[in-house]
């Protein structure tokens, strides 16, 4: 799916639901109980009201591309993007399975796990 | 409270080395140090501030004032804020002055990427553990030169800025570099070198990046009594601005800086404007920041800085606005990642008319530096300083 390895996530007791939910394939987004923002990157106290009371709600898993850039120097040349979830963050992420000359910023993308060597999948995205 | 006015830039000094595997990166610290002070016609007993940022070797000052076996020291200062430290050191230095912590500030900056064979910008980085973003950003080989290449790519997106008007940046660079005799990259480029260069990370070009050196520089910041007893010319700090800016939770421009913020803080500081500005130093980590730095400052209007930029109008004596006469970081050096030094040094030698002959500024009693440190392209620190010569 990816040609380059991707690098194990650090799990942290913070950031752990979020990976325990990667781990069954669920792709989950914090989304604060008591403003109902949802943040991104994920922690324990919401950015926006500053309360600790963090829902994991299984995300629609779409999102658009905000902006990218094909890491051309590297051993394999890899896509890096922002893309704005439907929930509303801004997440980075790699867009994988996808032809690097048509990619472009409003492009529809759908959540799709990479897998890491002796670690949690993490989020990555295809076109679709 | 403000600084305008409480405090002189007395001594300024750039490290001639661009490759320096035979010295340590203290003993850089301690050449600048030196250079700084003899610059200013002090002595290391005069100083009783001493600021530092994350390159100097050992947490914190203690280390380096050991070192350089500072005695007198009753104020210190170890801000760390990535490249643009020095841009913010200047500004903490002169507020230090103006409430009687220290008479005579010492900032340095030293390191050597180059000798230690550091892939700056194109090796994912993992930096601390701790940091809580560390497991959503590093597995997807976020990169400096990738991180600034998504400010570029969405720049373009939302105002139709073109490589080829990036590019005028490294070109005017390219003008001023040629005349440094320091300069890594002393040769003149046009913009079909630029973007004929092989592409680092869409849509940046090989061009569009920094060099990586090795080096130093370092300041000397003094109360108005002091700097009026000394022999070089008068350069006054006046107005100093800095800031964070951040992802805020996934709701982010990557078009704007903290540019924005600290330098308005700065101008209104100073009391003056944009158009009164003769000179100014911008980190040119990349092209690209440049030109968002700029539109941030309000030398331009947000989106209009690639048309601000192109057919040289940042070279000196035919541009509006000279930019980074010593060749910046693009050309002339990056010393230990980290080009805010820099920044302010080309600064002061403009004001003191001590400019290279060919890029001196006509008049130049008026210059800004401005730094960025850290990643555009995720959480950086801005720093902005306006410097009057008297």
């Amino acid at each position: 799916m990816i040609a380059r390895k991707i690098s194990v996530p650090i799990v942290t007791v913070e950031s752990a639901p979020f990976w325990n939910a990667a781990r069954q394939g669920r792709f989950v987004v914090p989304t604060c109980a008591a403003c109902g923002k949802t943040h991104w990157y994920p922690r324990a106290v919401c950015p926006f009201c500053g309360a600790e009371n963090i829902d994991w709600r299984a995300a629609f898993g779409e999102g658009t591309i905000y902006s990218f850039s094909v890491m051309r120097r590297a051993k394999e040349p890899y896509a890096i993007a922002y893309v704005t979830l439907a929930e509303g963050p801004t997440m980075l992420t790699n867009i994988v399975d996808c032809n690097f000359d048509t990619l472009h910023i409003g492009q529809s993308v759908r959540v799709a796990f990479g897998e890491t060597e002796n670690g949690p999948p993490v989020p990555l995205f295809r076109p679709g | 409270m403000t600084i305008k006015g409480k405090a002189y830039i007395a001594g300024a000094f750039e490290h001639p080395t661009r490759h320096a595997p035979d010295k340590s990166v203290a003993q850089l610290h301690a050449e600048v140090a030196l250079g700084a002070l003899a610059d200013a016609g002090l002595t290391r007993d005069d100083v009783d501030g001493y600021f530092c940022a994350g390159d100097a070797p050992g947490p914190g000052p203690a280390t380096m004032a050991e070192y350089l076996n500072l005695t007198k020291l009753r104020h210190v200062d170890s801000t760390e804020l990535g490249g643009t430290s020095y841009v913010a050191l200047a500004g903490h230095a002169a507020a230090a002055i103006a409430l009687g912590q220290c008479d005579v500030a010492l900032i340095t900056l030293a390191g050597r990427p180059r000798s230690e064979g550091m892939a700056t910008g194109t090796t994912p980085r993992l930096r601390d553990p701790n940091q809580p973003e560390a497991g959503f950003e590093f597995p997807y080989g976020l990169t400096t030169a990738n991180g600034y290449a998504m400010c570029a790519m969405r720049h373009m997106h939302q105002y139709g800025t073109t490589s080829e008007q990036l590019a005028w940046i490294k070109v005017a660079a390219s003008h001023h570099a040629q005349h440094n005799a320091n300069a890594m990259l002393p040769e003149l480029v046009t913009v079909a070198d630029v973007v004929a260069s092989p592409l680092i990370a869409d849509p940046l070009h090989r061009l569009d990046c920094c060099v990586i050196s090795d080096g130093g520089g370092a300041l000397v910041i003094v109360r108005p009594e002091i700097a009026k007893s000394l022999s070089r010319p008068l350069v006054k700090i006046v107005g100093a601005g800095e800031t964070v800016k951040h992802l805020a939770g996934g709701t982010f421009d990557l078009t704007t800086s903290g540019a924005a913020r600290s330098g308005p803080a700065a101008f209104a500081e100073a009391g003056v404007k944009p158009a009164d500005i003769k000179y100014v130093s911008i980190y040119d980590s990349f092209t690209i920041t440049v030109l968002i730095q700029l539109e941030d400052l309000g030398f331009c209007a947000k989106g209009a800085g690639g048309k601000f930029v192109s057919d040289g109008n940042l070279i000196s004596g035919s541009g509006k606005l000279p930019f980074n006469t010593d060749g910046g970081g693009l050309c002339n050096n990056h010393p230990a990642n980290r080009g805010g030094m820099t920044k302010v040094i080309e600064a002061v030698r403009q004001l003191r008319g001590e400019a290279h002959p060919a890029v001196q500024v006509k008049n130049c009693d008026l210059a800004l530096a401005q730094g960025t440190g850290m990643q555009l392209g995720t959480r950086h620190c801005s720093a902005t300083l306006i410097m009057e010569r008297e």
